[in-house]
């Protein structure tokens, strides 16, 4: 949430100012290039990630958070593991486990692909975020046709993210303070039934919460003349700048789609 | 925010591109309808409601519980949602939470979010309602079904939730299905366990709180026939499909079989399979699988009959 904001606060250069709109397809774009890309390391991998990289720095972002962000996807790595012992190919090594795994060439190829697309994809998404404001993104989402009620939902949502964030961070601290354990014991708090009907119950003061805070919204909004519709300004045509910028990202993005595809021999 | 990423958000790579099209085909088609449905039937007051407690849900799912030394029991919500606002409601709550949870916090693909939207939007509420109804038709007016529904709805939206992903994983040959559906589905079982118990924990409270947010029937629309044959036919698809795919090697190997370039990789081949196939696990998940489907049609047995006596004695 920091990060969001303090980012937000120096819109002066690059993505910051460019429109919400071609910022998200721009992003869709890329993952979806790499998405496609053949399942092993090459240099197009090395094109995206350069583009995306250049971008950051273009915008003022530090390069490190973006990585950092990267690893995010890493332990759900584990449900591609398998994928390295077992696609066929040049053996590597048989690890003594069980009848013997066989880690292939092609199978290392596979995981090291699955993981760098997770990783290029997971960076363009906070780059996304960390560049465009949340109502910048939901009039994006407009444009692109998602239906009104669940944009409202979704902008009434990240209203009151924050809100609730710091009420479940209280509740949890207050649980905190109130399980004390005498020295020697092993663990704090009653058993793990005990502990799961705490958990419920902090849930369920959350829900209530929510439910009481939903009844004040409403009224606020009664107040200042809400009917069931939202309104918002039209928005703005894309200037043509942003279209030539469009028009340039997809094409670049083909080019590497034909590049990496070419440069493998379109696969095996 | 103390927001760690939940192990059932597919990232972005980890699913092929006609699998993630054809997801967000399905959830575009299915979320789209519920949206349609509710701008029909939906209140102006149950806007702000929903937006606020979709926050609500996401912010719950921070709230944990010690299981025992580094793991912890925590809540996903699509059941609770469910029970506290009804099916529809809470399917664009959930949508909204994942869009959320992908968009701002990166937890969970863009590409592959149709397919997170399915899993959880879609397979978790639907799954969550049925079970949830079923057993409270059962019970009648008894204070146990709201509990015992409570539990069973969201321990069932977890584990069909995570079979959902599984396969997904498999059809795009990613991780093989004799591995994915049995450790999913295991490990999902065992934390659908963590989530039914928060579930009930939190119905208590607001059972003795505020038992009007509960006892409302006129949110719990009378279930129709296209409902029960979706849902029904969601859940034997998933049961029946889950094993099956579980007993043959992952879609690649398939292809590879087909394309007869197996022969080159005879070896570790040969040396990997027999490793899966040996120890049982498909037939213990077949075994898991045929004893879900019976328990299914046992509760639907009971059901159907509960209903048919209270008619009669009414009648």
């Amino acid at each position: 949430m920091d990060e969001i904001q303090v980012a937000l606060r120096k819109e002066e250069s690059g993505l910051y100012r460019l429109d919400g709109r071609v910022k998200v397809t721009l992003t869709l774009g890329l993952i979806v290039t790499s998405a496609l890309l053949p399942n092993r390391p090459g240099g197009a991998y090395l094109l995206l990630l350069s583009a995306l990289w250049a971008a950051a720095l273009l915008s003022g972002v530090p390069l490190a958070k973006l990585i950092r962000r990267g690893w995010l996807a890493l332990p759900f790595g584990l449900a591609a593991l398998p994928l390295a012992f077992t696609t066929p190919g040049t053996p590597l090594l048989t690890l003594p486990v069980g009848n013997g795994l066989t880690l292939t060439a092609a199978g290392l190829m596979r995981f090291a692909a699955v993981l760098l697309k997770a990783w290029i994809s997971l960076q363009a998404a906070a780059l996304l975020t960390l560049t465009t404001s949340i109502p910048s993104i939901l009039l994006a989402l407009c444009a692109l046709k998602v239906p009104r009620l669940l944009i409202t939902v979704i902008a009434l949502m990240s209203r009151y993210l924050f809100v609730f964030g710091e009420t479940a961070r209280q509740l949890l601290q207050a649980r905190e303070a109130r399980s004390s354990r005498a020295d020697g014991s092993r663990r704090a708090g009653g058993s793990l039934l005990w502990r799961a009907r705490v958990a419920g119950g902090m849930a369920g003061s959350l829900f209530l919460r929510s439910f009481e805070r939903a009844e004040r919204v409403y009224a606020a909004m009664l107040a200042r003349g809400y009917d069931g519709e939202i309104r918002s300004l039209p928005q703005p045509a894309l200037s043509s700048g942003s279209y030539r910028l469009l028009a340039g990202g997809l094409l670049f993005y083909l080019l590497v789609g034909l590049f990496g595809w070419l440069t493998t021999g379109g696969g095996r | 925010m103390l927001y760690s990423p939940q192990p059932m958000h597919i990232p972005d790579g980890f699913l092929s591109l006609p699998v993630s099209l054809a997801l967000w085909l399905i959830s575009i088609l299915l979320i789209g309808s519920a949206v349609r449905r509710l701008e029909k039937t939906l209140s102006e007051r149950e806007v702000p409601l929903m937006g606020v407690l979709a926050a609500a849900i996401f912010a719950g799912q921070m709230l944990n519980f010690t299981v025992t030394g580094g793991t912890s029991g925590h809540l996903l919500g699509a059941a609770l949602a469910t029970i506290l606002l009804g099916p529809y409601p809470a399917m664009l709550v959930m949508t909204s939470v994942v869009s959320v949870q992908a968009l701002l916090f990166q937890d969970g693909g863009l590409v592959v979010m149709g397919a997170n939207l399915f899993n959880m939007a879609i397979v978790g509420v639907w799954s969550a309602y049925a079970v949830f109804s079923l057993v409270r038709r059962l019970a009648g007016k008894a204070r146990w079904g709201l509990f015992a529904g409570g539990f069973a709805a969201a321990w069932s939206s977890i584990f069909l939730a995570a079979l959902a992903c599984a396969l997904e994983l498999a059809l795009s040959g990613t991780s093989p299905a004799n591995l994915a559906v049995p450790a999913m589905g295991g490990i999902h079982a065992l934390i659908g366990i963590g989530e039914g118990l928060i579930t009930i924990g939190a119905l208590g409270f607001l059972y003795a709180a505020r038992p009007d947010l509960l006892s409302s029937e006129n949110r719990q629309q009378a279930l129709n026939r296209t409902v029960w044959l979706g849902g029904g036919i969601i859940a034997v698809l998933l049961t029946v499909f889950s094993p099956l795919a579980s007993s043959h090697p992952d879609g690649l190997e398939w292809v590879a079989e087909q394309l007869q370039f197996i022969e080159s990789a005879r070896p570790p081949f040969y040396e990997i399979i027999p490793d899966y196939l040996v120890p049982g696990i498909p037939n213990e998940a077949l075994a898991t699988i045929a004893a879900g489907i019976l328990g299914l049609v046992v509760v639907t047995l009971a059901a159907m009959s509960a209903g048919l006596l209270r008619r009669r004695t009414q009648g």
